[in-house]
């Protein structure tokens, strides 16, 4: 396992090119029973191995959505969703979803959600692992010291972090993220991403995560894809970063943070910000973020 | 008013003590009319307060009434046993099936509205003299709250938690432990006290018949052996004990909301 953590990012890199995307979202549209319109119709995109992909989209435009789909928790009314070529219509164990409310089950302490994740047959994770890997996960998010409160107890910040540990603890092959630091402070949220980062990096995990925070997609992704509508369809447009920024992995976060303030960085900042607001500029209201 | 928290002392200790007004209030009644009805009935002398008093600390003493309670402790839990053994998967069947509710509401309602006692006779033609009849009637008497308890907190169970365990790929046992079991605890320690109250009230007219100990029996029994202090002593002690039993019930679920 270490041997394959520590190769070379860019051979990897041309490794993923070759193989079957770990996820596959293939012409699928959605349209919910209780209503008459399509969230979405004819929406592709993939994620290859060990990539992150970050998907950015106004309110309402169906992200959510596309990542329960994604992991096998919604079916849609047509295309499919294939996870490493083959087609799902659940979540496979591989897989890891963090919703975007915590979603903690209120009657076990912090402690017992993290190991509740890791309990359940489709992991098999052995008792003595478990506790380490629940420890692990909860001095990753910083939590150690709330191990013993129960959900009720927590901050909306600190209910998010238990709920990516959860996820982060199952060390998944696809980790399905949605809008996961979004109630936290700026100085966690940075501390979050490098964890983020780090753990995928570690457990050679692809990611695809949902953000409202443009910078933040350009701070985590390899690849950008934002999602919009346009006379009521939906259409997708990405950014390949890794090819703007270049290096990947480790050193990804730093350069995008070095990067900044290039011009290279504030040009397709104001790409994808003119395209955000060419999606809702049928609203009135801000158009970022 | 004052708020319980602004009191003086000494008004504080009075607050604390004004649940026991009830019951002296009531002694005081009842010794003022055992005793005013003694003139003109010689009988109601053996109802008096003291000569309860009296018996209730004989039977306490010799253990008479520990070994009735016993009995009628072991059916309560037999019926409860038998009600929980019953109504939790039938409660989660009504809760998950529109069609399995559609067709057996009915009936339901119908039978609830029977008095368990009702049975009595077919109980004992079927299952023969002894304890079995009366598990039976205490069962089919605590059966209700559980299954409609049981019911409403499935109906109540909040989807994203279902939605969180398949995210993680649980299996269907795993969704019924992990997620449907702890989800509708609070239903189901809100049907089991409901339940033990509905079984301890049904106990002792259902010891009435057929068997030769318990409490029910013993009320009788001592009606038979002309001991009326026995007799009342007993009354109180079925209330006594029955609000006991109530109290843990209730410890028992906020011990289990503490989460909350
Ligand atoms: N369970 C549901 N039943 C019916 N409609 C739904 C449901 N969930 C979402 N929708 C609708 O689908 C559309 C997309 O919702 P979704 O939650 O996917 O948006 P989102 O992009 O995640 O928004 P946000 O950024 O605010 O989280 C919305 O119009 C919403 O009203
Ligand atoms: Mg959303």
């Amino acid at each position: 396992m270490s041997s394959a953590v520590n190769k070379n990012p860019e051979e990897r890199s041309s490794q993923a090119d070759t193989t079957a995307p770990v996820l596959q979202v293939a012409h699928v549209s959605l349209r919910y029973p209780e209503n008459n319109e399509y969230v979405f119709r004819d929406v592709s995109l993939a994620v290859y191995e060990r990539e992150v992909v970050a998907l950015l989209g106004e309110s309402g435009c169906g992200k959510s959505s596309l990542i329960n789909l994604a992991g096998g928790l919604l079916a849609s009314s047509a295309g499919h969703v294939a996870f490493r070529g083959k087609k799902i219509q659940t979540t496979p164990p591989e897989v890891a979803v963090v919703f975007q409310d915590a979603c903690l089950l209120p009657w076990l302490t912090v402690y017992g959600n993290v190991d509740f994740a890791l309990r359940l047959r489709s992991l098999r994770v052995p008792a003595d692992e478990r506790k380490e890997r629940v420890r692990a996960a909860l001095r990753e998010v910083g939590l150690e010291d709330a191990a013993h409160r129960y959900p009720a107890q927590l901050s909306g910040g600190m209910a998010q972090r238990v709920a990516l540990a959860r996820s982060l603890a199952r060390r998944a092959e696809l980790l399905l993220l949605d809008e996961p630091f979004s109630s936290l402070d700026a100085i966690t949220r940075g501390a979050m991403q490098e964890q983020l980062l780090g753990i995928a990096r570690k457990y050679r995990s692809s990611v695809l995560i949902v953000t409202h925070d443009m910078d933040e997609g350009l701070m985590l992704a390899d690849r950008l894809i934002l999602m919009a509508k346009d006379h009521g369809e939906t259409r997708l447009r990405e950014w390949n970063l890794r090819a703007v920024f270049g290096g990947a992995g480790a050193d990804r976060r730093r350069n995008a943070q070095r990067n900044r303030r290039s011009s290279v960085f504030m040009d397709l900042r104001e790409d994808i910000a003119a395209d955000l607001a060419a999606g809702t500029a049928a609203r009135p209201g801000d158009a970022g973020e | 008013m004052n708020l319980p928290g602004k009191r003086s002392g000494y008004r504080r200790i009075l607050y604390a003590l004004l649940p026991l007004a009830g019951p002296i209030c009531f002694v005081c009644i009842w010794w003022a009319v055992t005793h005013l009805l003694a003139g003109s009935t010689p009988m109601a002398a053996y109802f008096a307060p003291e000569k309860t008093w009296q018996a209730a600390l004989r039977l306490l003493g010799n253990g008479v009434l520990a070994g009735h309670t016993l009995d009628s402790l072991r059916r309560v839990f037999a019926g409860l046993g038998l009600a929980l053994l019953f109504g939790i998967p039938t409660g989660l069947l009504l809760g998950n099936s529109r069609l399995f509710e559609r067709s057996a509401n009915l009936f339901f309602q119908l039978l609830r509205m029977v008095s368990p006692l009702s049975w009595m006779p077919l109980a004992i033609i079927v299952l023969g003299i002894g304890d079995a009849p009366v598990y039976f009637l205490l069962g089919f008497a605590g059966v209700w709250p559980i299954i409609l308890n049981v019911a409403a907190g499935v109906a109540a169970l909040d989807l994203k938690w279902l939605k969180l365990a398949k995210s993680m790929a649980a299996t269907k046992a795993e969704i019924l432990f992990h997620i449907v079991f702890p989800g509708i605890m609070d239903h189901i320690l809100t049907g089991i006290r409901l339940s033990i109250g509905i079984i301890w009230i049904v106990l002792v007219p259902a010891e009435m018949l057929g068997v030769q100990a318990g409490l029910g029996y013993f009320i009788l029994d001592s009606r038979d052996r002309m001991e009326y202090g026995d007799l009342v002593a007993t009354i109180l002690y079925i209330g006594i004990l029955g609000a006991a039993i109530d109290y843990a019930a209730r410890r028992l679920r906020s011990k289990w909301l503490r989460y909350a």
